[in-house]
C-alpha cells in the first residue's frame, strides 16, 4: 500500500505540486494524467525517491520511503524514467542482468537466469537478446527496459510516458504489456501518461493533475466525464462509450 | 644483449636484465594496462566516448601537483611527489566532472573541449610557476612521457595501478550502471555519486601513478576503450581485460618503434603514442561518421554474426 499525504514540492520558490493526498490501491493500475506543468511527473519522481519532496508524506509499505533503504526499496519498486536514453552499447541480455543487481550485486545465480530468461521470453525479446540496445528501434529498446524492470522483480512498477516517441502500434502494444503486468504478474502499475483514452482504455483508476493539485481522483468512469475533462483541459471534450470503456474526443 | 646470454650466467647482464631491462618491460606493461583502464572508467562514468585521462584534465593536474612537490619539497622522494600527485590528479577531475554534470552539455563534444581547456589552463599554470622558479628542466621530464628513466628503486608506484584495476574489475558493474544514468542507478538501488566519485578517484590514482614515473601519455585512455567498444560493446565487465591488454600491448609496440627509429637513440614514447595514437583516432571519426554507433562483429559470438554482416554490407555499398 502506498499512501501520498500533503505532498509539497518548489522550485525556485514556485509550487510545483501543492498538498497532494491520495492512496494508491495494491494490484491496479493507476494512471496520472493532466496538462504540461499540472505537476505529475514530480509526483511520480518523489513518491519513488528520485525527487525529494519539500513537505508531506510518502508512506510505502509501512514505512516512509526516506527510511527505506535504497538497495531494499529497489527490490519492491522499479521505475522507468524517460531519461532512459541509452547510448551505450549493451545488449539486450545484460540490461536485463541489471535487474537483479539489487538481488545479486555481481554474482548472477542461475535462480538469476532463469528469471532473466523468464522476463525476455515475456517480453518475446529472444531473438533480439544478443544485439546491442542502440541498434534496436524505440519500441524494442522500450521492451528491453520493460524486462528489466520484469526481472527486477518488484510489487510496484512505476513508467514516466512510457508510450512516448512511440507509434500507435507500439504505443498500443506498451499498453497491453502494462495491462498483463498488472493482470498476470499482479504488479501495482503507475503510469504518467499524455494520451488521455490509453489512460481511460488500460487503466482502472486515473489520477488527474491541475496546477499542482488533485483536480479528480477514482475510477475511470468516475474521473473521464465530459465536464471533468473540460475543466482540466480547459478544451471541449465529448465522451462516447466504446467496449464499455469512456473514450474521449477533443477539438 | 641477447635471452640466450642470460642464460650463460654473467652477474653483469643478469644485473643489466634485473635493473633495467626488466623495470623497464614492467612499467611498459602497467602503463599500458593502467592508462587504458582509467579512460575506460573515465569514459563509462562519464557516459561520454571522448573523455579520458587527458581530455579530462587528470595528467594536468597530476603534472601541478608533480611541481608542487619540486617547490615546496626539493628534497622530495619519489613517494612525495606521487602523494602531492595522487591529490591534485583526483581534486582536478572532480573539479571538472563536477563543472560538466553542472552545465549539461547538449553536445558530446563540448565536454572534451571544455576539459581540454581546463587541462590547459592548469598546465599554464603550472608552466608559469616553472619559468618563474626556474623548474621548466626538472620539470620536463614529466611532461613528455619516455620510459628511459625506468631503473629499478624508482619505478615501482607504478605497480599501484596493478591493485587499482583489480578494484576497478570489482566494481565494473557499479560503473556501468552509474554510466545509465542518475534515475537508473537510484532505481536499482545504487549510490550515484559515491560510485562516481569513487571511480573518478580510481582512475586518477592510476593516472597520477603513472605520470609520476612514466611522465604524460596521451591517446592511450582515449583510443584503447573505443577500439575494444566497437568490438565487445560496452559492458565492462566483458570488455575489461581486453582493453587492459591491448593498452599493454599497444604501449610495448610504440615503445619498440621508438627506440628502432633512431637506433641507438631513443625517442620518448609520447612522441610515437601520439603519432599512432592520432591517426587510429581520426580513422574512428571516420568509421563513426561513415557508419554511425554501428558495432564490428567477430566470429567469435556466434549466431549473431550472420545476422549483422548483412547491415555492414549495406554500409558499404553507400
Amino acid at each position: 500500500m502506498m499512501k501520498i499525504q500533503e505532498l509539497t514540492k518548489q522550485y525556485d520558490g514556485k509550487t510545483v505540486v501543492d498538498g497532494v493526498t491520495f492512496t494508491i490501491p495494491k494490484g491496479k493500475v493507476i494512471s496520472l494524467i493532466g496538462p504540461n506543468g499540472a505537476g505529475k511527473s514530480t509526483v511520480m519522481g518523489m513518491i519513488s525517491r528520485l525527487i525529494a519532496h519539500d513537505s508531506g508524506l510518502v508512506h510505502f509499505e509501512g514505512k516512509d520511503i526516506g527510511k527505506w533503504k535504497s538497495k531494499e526499496l529497489s527490490k519492491r519498486l522499479a521505475i522507468l524514467t524517460q531519461s532512459n536514453n541509452i547510448q551505450m552499447k549493451l545488449t539486450v541480455r545484460e540490461l536485463v542482468t541489471f535487474g537483479r543487481f539489487p538481488y545479486s550485486g555481481n554474482r548472477i545465480t542461475s535462480e538469476d537466469e532463469s528469471i532473466i530468461n523468464q522476463a525476455i521470453a515475456y517480453m518475446e525479446l529472444e531473438e533480439f537478446q544478443d544485439r546491442f540496445i542502440d541498434e534496436l528501434s524505440g519500441g524494442q529498446r522500450q521492451r528491453a527496459l520493460i524486462a528489466m524492470v520484469i526481472a527486477q522483480d518488484t510489487e510496484y512498477v512505476l513508467l514516466d510516458e512510457p508510450t512516448n516517441n512511440l507509434d500507435i502500434y507500439h504505443a498500443t502494444n506498451m499498453m497491453k504489456t502494462v495491462r498483463r503486468l498488472c493482470d498476470e504478474l499482479g504488479k501495482t502499475v503507475i503510469l504518467v501518461l499524455h494520451e488521455i483514452n490509453y489512460a481511460a482504455f488500460y487503466s482502472d483508476y486515473i489520477c488527474a493533475f491541475k496546477d499542482g493539485k488533485i483536480a479528480k481522483f477514482g475510477t475511470v468512469e468516475e474521473v473521464i466525464t465530459k465536464e471533468n475533462l473540460s475543466e482540466i483541459y480547459q478544451v471541449d471534450f465529448e465522451i462516447l462509450t466504446i467496449a464499455g470503456k469512456p473514450l474521449s474526443i477533443y477539438y | 644483449m641477447k635471452p640466450q646470454q642470460l642464460l650463460t650466467g654473467d652477474l653483469h647482464l643478469w644485473e643489466i636484465f634485473l635493473v633495467s631491462r626488466l623495470p623497464r618491460l614492467l612499467a611498459i606493461l602497467c602503463t599500458g594496462v593502467g592508462m587504458s583502464v582509467a579512460g575506460l572508467i573515465m569514459q563509462q562514468l562519464c557516459s561520454n566516448k571522448f573523455v579520458s585521462p587527458t581530455t579530462g584534465a587528470t595528467i594536468s593536474s597530476a603534472q601541478f601537483g608533480i611541481l608542487l612537490a619540486l617547490l615546496f619539497m626539493p628534497a622530495s622522494t619519489l613517494w612525495s611527489r606521487a602523494i602531492f600527485a595522487f591529490i591534485t590528479a583526483i581534486l582536478g577531475t572532480w573539479i571538472f566532472v563536477w563543472f560538466i554534470q553542472r552545465i549539461q552539455f547538449k553536445d558530446m563534444v563540448m565536454v572534451p573541449l571544455v576539459g581540454i581547456m581546463f587541462g590547459n589552463v592548469i598546465g599554464g599554470v603550472t608552466n608559469y610557476l616553472a619559468y618563474k622558479y626556474e623548474m621548466t628542466q626538472a620539470l620536463s621530464s614529466w611532461l613528455v612521457g619516455h620510459f628511459s628513466l625506468v631503473l629499478k628503486g624508482r619505478y615501482e608506484i607504478v605497480w599501484l595501478t596493478i591493485p587499482l584495476v583489480i578494484l576497478a574489475f570489482v566494481f565494473a558493474n557499479h560503473f556501468n550502471i552509474v554510466g545509465l544514468g542518475k534515475d537508473f542507478s537510484k532505481n536499482l538501488g545504487v549510490p550515484y555519486n559515491l560510485v562516481l566519485f569513487a571511480g573518478l578517484t580510481i582512475a586518477a590514482m592510476i593516472t597520477a601513478s603513472v605520470v609520476v614515473v612514466v611522465g604524460s601519455i596521451s591517446y592511450i585512455g582515449l583510443i584503447v576503450p573505443n577500439v575494444v567498444a566497437m568490438y565487445k560493446g560496452d559492458k565492462i565487465k566483458g570488455t575489461l581485460v581486453d582493453t587492459a591488454l591491448f593498452g599493454a600491448i599497444f604501449v610495448l609496440i610504440c615503445d619498440m618503434i621508438g627506440r628502432i627509429v633512431i637506433l641507438p637513440y631513443e625517442l620518448p614514447i609520447e612522441l610515437i603514442v601520439g603519432i599512432l595514437g592520432s591517426l587510429i583516432f581520426i580513422a574512428l571519426l571516420f568509421y563513426r561518421l561513415k557508419y554511425g554507433r554501428k558495432s564490428i562483429r567477430l566470429g567469435s559470438t556466434g549466431t549473431n554474426s550472420c545476422a549483422t554482416m548483412p547491415n555492414l554490407k549495406g554500409g558499404e555499398q553507400i
